[in-house]
């Protein structure tokens, strides 16, 4: 009977290495360990045989019966895994072929523009207020402190609906809004459209947007306006931009200043985006004139403040290289697909 | 302003500071930069030369050779005598005339004459022309790199021919350098003068600017005058204003035995390079004190000022007056005059009469240095269309204590260069003498404003630097500004002063310290919401003027009596295509589609989120109603109907908005009759007392094929939609509630109908949805087919129906229950029979 369960284990094993697929091994299975099976059938046997035989014989059967198991066990993980890479190799792909399209949209370049400066500004606790783009001529330039012959109220520089209503020429009229119907402290920021008779060309459109900023407090100094206006440059072009401060005249702040920075191309060093200069006028601004305080009924000695403004095209212009001002508003879908 | 440094150096000694550093500290002091040239640079081997011979050319009319006398100038081309053979076609050659002359191998700044610019200048040659060598060029003043307009009569078309008389010794320089001999090479700054420093369009002014900047000491140019004349100015000429709102200064100095000729040329290179053209000395003379003083001044011819008489008084309304331009204008009457005893003399500063011009047999000559109202001016000048430099400087303002230092030197420049005899005295009439504005400013509150922490004595120092005199005491400083200041009228005005030339770059940098929080409307956010996730369904975004042309809601076929014509119409609009105020988005979209489409673009999404405008007669401010409307465009690729209004579903759904119903519409023109769709919300709780049940959002559709033909997109199927953003965000509930997730399984039912082809699915769903009680969790249309095995007329639709009880799980019999109610319903209210499936 051992001798019986040696044979079956060596014709077990010659026949587990010939197998090849699944199938074989459950016939190999059946075959030698099933109910029916050759082993189970000599272990039913043991029963006639004597309590030394059986102990030995027994151990020697479980022994066979746990190699088979262990060989069975091995040859059918192989199987699989033979299996599995024959179906890994067929199912194998180019994956240099190009991927399905999904087309995600695009916000208009002054949009991405004005979000970023925007945020910024939010980021330093500023909110944003609008008002409307046809404006009185009172908010857009009598509150403002432009004096009754000011040149930009001629209707060869601003559209007018009336005589006494206007296509706003600055988002500044917000400030003025805001000062009406609010108290210090004031922190805003008014993104919006803006309208001046410009025949288009490449750098000049009847349309554009601006940004504008107002801070009202107590104890505002133009120290408080160069340093708000140093960290906006250097959260939006890079945390090298340098600024500077040159001196102007707007009519609503004084003192007022024009303001620089360093170029975001070179970085200072002169070349065609800065024409050579190493710096890029890039906003105004100023301490708010006490006059336009005044039509806030704003204590004047107490409070002060600064405003500031940009030009969003003149910014989206810059950063992304954009030669003709005409382009954003000509909405050509290879344009505006270039800002994903 | 075109300030030549050569000039600021007659007041001022900058010698030692480079044009670089004067520019750099010009700016920070706070004169802005416009350019800075260095004019005539790039002029090589032109030499001073002499024609000695002039003969014909044998093949040309139009030109001759000239023999040219270059002296020992090394050139290419001389002959046994020593003389240059150069051909030109100038007319205003003659023998004996000196003249610049380009050797062989020499360089111009040009352009030639008659010919476009080039960058980097023209390079000259020996050649020949038709056939007869030339060994270099004649040069004209333009050629030499000066603008046509200030180069100066006397050579203005031709060669530059230098006259002895204004170029001193000239003929002793023959062969030296051209540029060197006359001093040409000059740096020429521009500066932008803002409009509150109109004191600042003069060299003098500037001077004042630099001295202040660099802390140097400034003089003013010497007025003291011989008055050799015969008499006073007065013996000849009396001075009347009528109107002494509008003048408030009238000076005139008399100047007898005027000998009219060429100015000297120290003085003409002066005006060339601040922009002027030499005339003759009077007239040079008068452009030479505008722009040192910045007043305007004008020369009469005694014999044409009929009574000795000046009277400044406004003209008769519709009078006829030729002006020095001959052109002859009509006046109206708030327009001012310079009168004589009978007529009109001369615009008041804008320009003299043509009647009263000075003539070469001039002898005697009154000199007017007035001061007129600058916003008469500017109307006046505006009326007429005619804006001259005199009339530019007296509409920004000017300072009417200049009229006589002004009158003065002009008598001092003629004295100088011996072109008259200058009477004694002047005829002032100065009824209210102008005098500057004494204000109090504080210490304090200049370095409160600034955030610095400056002395009293540091301050003082800077306006005094200004010629701002300061008094007071303490805190107080009581200045007075110099009456050219006419912008420093109150303590800000002076703040800036204090921190202009403190240096803005030297202020410190600070945060304010107060905090605050960010914020932004709601509105702003819920369009932020709706750009953000039509984006992610991959549309792009568009942005489209405001204004628009009034043809575009005729070319998208809005109706005649329609809303969407109540323009809100520009006055003054640059042209008709952008004279009204849009009511809606949709004619730009159908631009921009179009646009896109003649670029051969394939397929376009886009939207556009933008305001509209209407009238709005009872608005307190006069002012319209601006609504921000959503407008959605496509073509191409595989959209359809369904694809927009999977998009507009999905989008308000985005803002919660829910309860959304799209209702067929045949009747709006835009679209196509049978593809088009109002979409409607369930109107407010408010609306439904008043018995609307529904509220509109907008329209959206297939644009009809005429409109898309209109906008030469014949044959393509477009799609767009318009929404009212107001609408919307009144709607809109961005607040999300959580759902707790279902814990008890759903049932789903398909069916079948067959129905009349006209039957809408929307009718069946909500059938469907009236009968399915609190059970039906959804139900969703996944089938329509038309065809075999389904008779002619009718169509087959195919529902989910879906149940689930949220506290327990529904069994058959609950289910079958609340289905055949809705089964039943459906056959009874729409005629609706079940199919086999």
């Amino acid at each position: 009977m051992q001798a019986q369960l040696n044979r079956i284990l060596e014709e077990a094993k010659g026949q587990l290495e010939k197998a090849q697929d699944h199938a074989q091994l459950e016939e190999i299975r059946v075959k030698l360990l099933g109910k029916k099976g050759e082993l189970t059938q000599i272990l039913r046997g043991m029963g006639q045989l004597s309590p030394e035989e059986r102990k030995e014989t027994g151990a020697l059967a479980n022994k066979v019966r746990g190699e088979i198991e262990q060989l069975l066990g091995e040859k059918v993980d192989a199987v699989k895994k033979a299996a599995k890479a024959a179906q890994f190799k067929l199912e194998k792909i180019d994956v240099t072929e190009p991927g399905k399209p999904v087309n995600l949209g695009v916000k208009h370049p002054l949009t991405i523009t004005m979000e970023e400066i925007s945020k910024v500004f939010m980021n330093m606790g500023f909110s944003i207020v609008e008002g409307p783009e046809v404006e009185t001529v009172f908010n857009n330039f009598d509150a403002l402190n432009a004096g009754p012959n000011h040149p930009a109220r001629d209707m060869t520089d601003t559209f007018y609906i009336t005589d006494d209503v206007l296509l706003r020429t600055q988002t500044s009229p917000v400030q003025v809004r805001t000062l009406m119907k609010q108290k210090p402290p004031i922190k805003v920021i008014s993104p919006g459209r803006c309208f001046r008779c410009d025949t288009p060309d490449a750098t000049h459109s009847p349309m554009f947007h601006q940004i504008e900023g107002l801070v009202v407090d107590e104890g505002i100094t133009m120290a408080d306006l160069k340093g708000t206006l140093d960290s906006f440059a250097k959260q939006l072009f890079g945390p090298e931009t340098k600024t500077k401060f040159r001196p102007h005249h707007f009519p609503f702040t004084e003192p007022s200043a024009e303001v620089d920075v360093s170029c975001f191309k070179c970085g200072g060093k002169g070349c065609r985006v800065c024409k050579g200069s190493g710096w890029i006028e890039i906003l105004g601004c100023g301490m708010v004139h006490p006059n336009v305080l005044k039509v806030g009924g704003l204590d004047t000695e107490k409070y002060t403040g600064f405003a500031f403004g940009m030009g969003v095209e003149r910014v989206a212009m810059l950063k992304y290289g954009v030669d003709d001002i005409r382009l954003f508003y000509e909405n050509d879908m290879r344009f505006i697909n270039q800002f994903k | 302003m075109l300030v030549p440094i050569e000039w600021i150096n007659d007041y001022i000694d900058l010698k030692d500071i480079s044009t670089q550093e004067f520019c750099d500290r010009m700016i920070m002091s706070g004169s802005n930069l416009e350019t800075c040239e260095t004019l005539c640079e790039g002029i090589e081997n032109v030499v001073v030369g002499k024609i000695e011979k002039i003969e014909p050319h044998p093949d040309a009319d139009k030109l001759v050779i000239c023999r040219i006398n270059v002296g020992d100038a090394e050139a290419a081309g001389k002959d046994e005598a020593g003389l240059l053979q150069i051909v030109t076609g100038a007319p205003n050659v003659f023998e004996g005339a000196i003249v610049p002359v380009a050797l062989h191998n020499s360089h111009i700044p040009g352009p030639f004459h008659g010919q476009p610019k080039h960058e980097g200048g023209e390079k000259i040659k020996k050649g020949k022309l038709r056939g007869v060598e030339s060994f270099g060029m004649l040069c004209s003043a333009g050629e030499l790199g000066f603008e046509d307009k200030v180069v100066p009569v006397a050579h203005k078309e031709g060669i530059w021919i230098l006259d002895p008389e204004v170029h001193e010794g000239i003929e002793g320089r023959l062969g030296q350098d051209f540029a060197e001999a006359l001093d040409l090479v000059q740096s020429v700054v521009d500066f932008e003068i803002t409009p509150n420093r109109p004191d600042c369009l003069a060299q003098i002014g500037m001077a004042r600017e630099a001295a202040a900047t660099f802390d140097r000491s400034f003089e003013y140019p010497d007025i003291a005058l011989a008055e050799e004349g015969e008499g006073s100015s007065s013996d000849h000429v009396s001075v009347e204003i009528r109107n002494t709102e509008n003048c408030r200064r009238y000076v005139a100095r008399i100047v007898t035995d005027v000998v009219v000729k060429q100015s000297p040329w120290w003085l003409q290179k002066r005006l060339m390079y601040a922009g002027m053209r030499p005339i003759n000395n009077i007239v040079d003379f008068t452009n030479f004190v505008m722009l040192e003083y910045g007043q305007p001044l004008h020369a009469f011819d005694i014999r044409e000022v009929h009574g000795g008489k000046i009277i400044v008084d406004n003209a008769a309304a519709g009078e006829k007056f030729t002006t020095l331009d001959e052109n002859e204008r009509t006046m109206e009457a708030d327009m001012l005059m310079i009168k004589d005893a009978e007529r009109s003399i001369a615009v008041a500063g804008v320009m003299g009469g043509l009647n009263s011009e000075i003539e070469e047999d001039t002898n005697t000559i009154i000199i007017e240095s007035a001061n007129f109202n600058g916003d008469s001016v500017r109307t006046t000048a505006k009326k007429l269309g005619l804006r001259t430099e005199a009339s530019a400087r007296f509409e920004k303002g000017i300072d009417p204590n200049l009229t006589e230092a002004a009158a003065d030197r002009v008598c001092k420049l003629i004295e100088m260069t011996g072109a008259g005899r200058v009477l004694k005295g002047s005829v002032d009439v100065y009824p209210n003498p102008a005098s500057a504005k004494t204000i109090d400013v504080r210490v304090s509150r200049i370095n409160y404003v600034l955030g610095i922490e400056l002395s009293r004595e540091e301050m003082v120092k800077m306006l005094e630097g200004l010629e701002i005199k300061v008094a007071g005491e303490g805190d107080i400083m009581t200045v007075t500004p110099p009456t050219v200041r006419q912008d420093l009228l109150e303590e800000e005005d002076y703040i800036e002063e204090i921190a202009r030339m403190y240096g803005y770059d030297q202020l410190p940098v600070t945060l304010p310290k107060g905090n605050t929080e960010a914020g932004q409307p709601y509105d702003r956010t819920l369009r932020d919401v709706a750009r953000e996730a039509l984006c992610g369904m991959g549309l792009n975004e568009i942005q489209t003027y405001s204004f628009v042309s009034p043809s575009g809601v005729d070319r998208i076929g809005i109706g005649e009596d329609s809303w969407e014509r109540a323009f809100v119409r520009i006055i003054n609009p640059l042209g008709e295509d952008t004279s009204v105020m849009r009511t809606v988005l949709t004619p730009n979209m159908m631009d921009v589609l179009a646009r896109n489409y003649s670029r051969n673009l394939e397929e376009v999404k886009a939207f556009e989120i933008g305001n509209t405008f209407m009238e709005n007669p009872i608005s307190p401010e006069k002012l319209p109603d601006e609504d921000y409307a959503l407008c959605i465009g496509m073509y191409g690729g595989d959209v359809d109907f369904f694809s927009l209004k999977g998009i507009i579903e999905e989008l308000l759904k985005n803002l919660g908005i829910r309860n959304i119903s799209f209702v067929a519409e045949s009747e709006y023109g835009v679209y196509h009759p049978g593809r088009c769709a109002r979409v409607l919300v369930e109107a407010s709780d408010a609306m439904k007392a008043a018995g609307e049940e529904f509220e509109e959002l907008g329209i959206m559709g297939e644009i009809h094929p005429d409109v898309a033909a209109n906008y030469g997109m014949d044959g393509e199927r477009v799609y767009c939609c318009e929404l009212m953003f107001g609408a919307i965000a009144r709607k809109a509930d961005t607040e999300v509630v959580y759902t707790p997730l279902p814990k008890y399984p759903s049932t789903s039912r398909d069916i079948a109908l067959l129905v009349d082809e006209e039957m809408e699915v929307g009718s069946i769903e909500k059938v469907i949805k009236q009968h399915g009680k609190a059970i039906l969790e959804s139900v969703r249309l996944f089938d329509v087919y038309r065809g075999k095995q389904v008779e002619e007329g009718k169509k087959s639709v195919a529902f989910t129906l879906v149940y689930r009880d949220k506290d327990k799980t529904l069994t058959d019999e609950e289910v079958a229950e609340v289905h055949e109610g809705v089964l039943e319903a459906l056959r009874e209210k729409l005629n609706a029979v079940l199919r086999e499936m």
